[in-house]
């Protein structure tokens, strides 16, 4: 039973019912940020460990994430239909449709993973996997960082997040390196390679959605937009 | 224990409906009753009178013969008389009832006028004669005239019409006030373009009330030297050389329909007394006619603002 | 709370080519200073301060009593029908700088230039078109031709006239409860006032009289400034550009109205917006 946010952060609504459909929508989310979490964590070990059953798990949820996401967004819209939320409610159910889809496409490049890997595991493997794994290991502390963050609507904690996706650009950027310097060496190996780079660039829009993720979160509790910061960055 | 209830209801409902015929009943057996000596009394009166009433009644002086009595100097008498009154009493009814209404700020001073306006509609009538007499007539010096008359009858009304006024105004909803004052009327405005229209039904009614009290007064009239036999008539208003109206009626001694009546009744013979029958149901239908003409002029008025 | 100069600015979103935001200033109509006002002894407004923008609808939201409808009924001196009231601060009218509750103001004035439309409709017991006519006979116009044309004129700026052009002399009571708002309006309209004043307008009427209304209010809002008191927030929402929250007597914010329902300054204001007030 996830306890809801809403006690002692933000007073209650005058009509409980309210309260609990955005309790229940929250729980919603989380329950598909878990599910989530634990795809990438499974698409990763069929990676490296080469574990059949691992990358099966993950194929086989593709569909379940798909209804929650489709759930998710059929009790956001009724919350907007029936209750015509303003100011931080209004926010927050726009933000749990993003949020969700945001969930969804983090799910895909999972499963996307999870087939490359039971594609490498039929080829002897290249090279001991340093890069990917770290970068799958950030990437999950982000998605699981920012998840905390949405529940505890803890702006800062998304921030931290956020900001841990320039490490993740840049073991891209130097692991794409890499498997050229391979590919040039050797064509034989174009093809894995190729596999790898996908994998890694995958894991690298896993950490673009989680910081999508943390600027919701900002802009929930906040109510601005962030999109000067991004500038910033890029 | 839903049993139970059921009974009671039924029981409620027949116990309701048993003192509903009761009260109808007892209602409509007073009102029976009320009717039948109504109806009796006039048709009394109709049946004994009517039959004397002819041009020659209408046009004639009052005479010792019986035959030859007519009524002519007392109709004239009660209208002109009317008149006055109803020219003093309802302007100065209608402007005081509005001024206590709408102008005068609330304080002590106007609760003590609002209560003694109301008590002065019991003070008999009387008393109305016995202040007109000392006042206009000795002390002003009035005379025993049409015009004291149209006086004393005013000041008798004058409270039935400023409570009527008042209560109309009281009647009209503050949110007419506020509108016309939101449009930027000023007082003045507010009042004539809108509260006295408004209250005109109310402030008619009122006024055939108090005209319809005033035609039958005889005890002040008789107490300021009304007479009781007359030969003459007044002058006319009417002159035939210019400016065509004249006023000199105002100052003309003077008998009303009343009055009238009341010295046939105190005539041993019989004949007289049908004759008062006949003045009364020319009494009847003037007062009616009054009423019905104020009657006609606040549906004209109501129709208006429907 | 004082409010800056630039309390009426608004943040217009960036343009493609320039890509930065732009930020307007709305000149103002009237400016409430300090504003304060007491029932007899009680105070019931405490010193507000607070622009009207010109040519723009300002809604007024706020719980039962928190002095909304007072406080727009202090432009128009309608306390001054009653006995007991007073005022404190100033209302100043643009373009002449008028202090309209100055005791040295004679309440005729802005009555004269002001409009009012009030909760119930409250035609008065007359034609349709002496309704409309009676705020220009009260200004002293006797012509019928410019008594016609301005009783058409604004039925039709209140969206009457084609229901009613064939029964102006009918009686007011023979109109609907909507339309007989729509002719309280019209009647408003007449004499050209430069700021109306909505207490409440829709409270009495259905969803589809309301939204006729609402769509009326927002065609006014090219030409007229509009004051609205509503207790119903998704209206103060749909219909006005900037809003005052008030509440006890006071205005805890005021500001564009887009922002104050998606980013409300005050948490106050968020309770009271999203139902988690009381």
């Amino acid at each position: 039973m996830v306890e809801t946010p809403e006690q002692g952060l933000v007073k209650k609504h005058t009509v409980r019912a309210f309260d609990e459909e955005l309790a229940h929508l929250t729980r919603r989310i989380m329950e598909t940020g878990a599910l989530v979490e634990q795809q990438v964590a499974l698409a990763i070990r069929a990676l490296v460990e080469r574990d059949e059953a691992a990358a099966a798990t993950v194929i086989g949820q593709d569909d379940l994430v798909d209804e929650l996401e489709e759930a998710i967004d059929q009790e956001a819209i009724r919350i907007l239909a029936t209750r015509q939320p303003v100011a931080i409610d209004l926010r927050m159910v726009a933000m749990a449709l993003k949020i969700s889809n945001d969930l969804e496409r983090t799910s895909d490049y999972a499963v996307n993973i999870a087939k490359r890997a039971r594609r490498l595991a039929e080829q002897p493997q290249l090279k001991p996997f340093v890069t990917i794994p770290r970068m799958a290991e950030i990437c999950q502390q982000m998605v699981k960082e920012v998840l905390d963050a949405y529940v505890e609507r803890n702006p800062d904690k998304a921030m931290a997040a956020w900001h841990r996706d320039n490490e993740v650009d840049q073991l891209y950027t130097s692991l794409f390196r890499e498997l050229l310097t391979y590919i040039l060496e050797d064509p034989r190996t174009t093809g894995t390679c190729i596999d790898l780079m996908f994998i890694a660039k995958n894991l690298e829009r896993i950490g673009d959605h989680a910081t999508n993720i943390a600027e919701k979160v900002h802009y929930i509790v906040h109510g601005d937009l962030i999109n000067r910061m991004r500038k910033a960055k890029a | 224990m839903a049993e139970m209830l059921v009974i009671d209801t039924h029981q409620r409902i027949a116990k309701a409906r048993r003192r509903d015929l009761l009260f109808a009943g007892l209602g409509l057996v007073v009102l029976f009753l009320a009717t039948a000596v109504l109806l009796t009394l006039i048709l009394d009166l109709v049946v004994t009178g009517a039959p004397h009433i002819d041009w020659d009644f209408l046009t004639n002086y009052p005479s010792r013969r019986a035959s030859r009595a007519g009524i002519l100097p007392a109709w004239v008498g009660t209208s002109l008389v009317m008149l006055v009154t109803a020219a003093l009493a309802i302007p100065i009814g209608i402007a005081a009832g509005l001024y206590l209404e709408e102008y005068a700020p609330r304080s002590w001073v106007t609760d003590v006028i609002e209560i003694n306006i109301t008590n002065l509609a019991g003070v008999p009538s009387i008393i109305y004669g016995l202040l007109a007499l000392g006042v206009f007539v000795y002390l002003f010096r009035l005379g025993e005239t049409i015009l004291v008359a149209g006086m004393v009858l005013a000041l008798l009304v004058l409270p039935v019409i400023i409570v009527a006024t008042r209560e109309a105004l009281r009647s009209i909803p503050q949110e007419v006030r506020e509108a016309a004052f939101a449009l930027g009327a000023d007082k003045w405005q507010t009042v004539s373009m809108y509260l006295l229209p408004a209250a005109r039904p109310g402030i008619l009614t009122g006024i055939i009330a108090a005209l319809a009290r005033a035609i039958g007064e005889t005890a002040p009239l008789i107490t300021i030297g009304a007479l009781t036999f007359i030969a003459f008539l007044p002058p006319s208003p009417i002159t035939s050389e210019p400016p065509f109206l004249s006023f000199d009626w105002l100052w003309s001694p003077f008998t009303v329909l009343p009055i009238q009546m009341f010295n046939w009744t105190s005539r041993p013979q019989a004949a007289f007394h049908e004759l008062a029958a006949a003045a009364g149901v020319v009494l009847l239908v003037m007062t009616l006619a009054m009423n019905g003409l104020a009657i006609y002029i606040r549906y004209r008025t109501r129709r208006l603002m429907r | 709370m004082m409010f800056g100069a630039n309390a009426l600015a608004e943040t217009t979103p960036p343009a493609a080519d320039t890509g930065t935001a732009q930020a307007t200033e709305v000149p103002r109509k009237a400016t409430v200073e300090e504003l304060s006002f007491w029932y007899g002894h009680k105070q019931v407004l405490f010193a507000i301060s607070m622009p009207i923008a010109e040519g723009c609808v300002t809604a007024l939201i706020g719980p039962s009593g928190c002095g909304k409808s007072t406080f727009l009924r202090c432009f128009n001196r309608m306390h001054d029908l009653y006995p007991g009231n007073r005022y404190g601060g100033r209302i100043i009218l643009e373009p002449e700088g008028i202090d309209i509750i100055s005791s040295r103001t004679d309440p005729m004035v802005p009555r004269l230039r002001i409009g009012m439309v009030f909760q119930k409709p409250n035609p008065f017991p007359k034609s349709i078109y002496e309704n409309v006519a009676a705020g220009l006979r009260i200004r002293g116009v006797r012509s019928r031709a410019v008594l016609d044309g301005q009783v058409e004129k604004s039925l039709r700026r209140a969206a009457l006239w084609e229901e009613v052009k064939d029964r102006l002399h009918a009686s007011a009571y023979t109109l609907s409860g909507g339309q007989q708002q729509r002719l309280c309006i019209a009647r408003a309209l007449a004499p050209e006032p430069e700021l109306l004043l909505l207490d409440e307008p829709t409270s009495a009427l259905d969803p589809i009289a309301t939204a006729h209304i609402e769509e009326l209010i927002d065609e006014l809002s090219a030409r007229y400034t509009i004051l609205v008191v509503t207790h119903n927030m998704q209206q103060a929402a749909r219909i006005s550009r900037f809003t005052a929250f008030f509440h006890l007597g006071r205005v805890i914010e005021f500001g564009p109205t887009e922002q104050v329902f998606t980013r409300p300054r005050e948490s106050m204001t968020q309770d009271y917006i999203t139902g988690r007030f009381g």
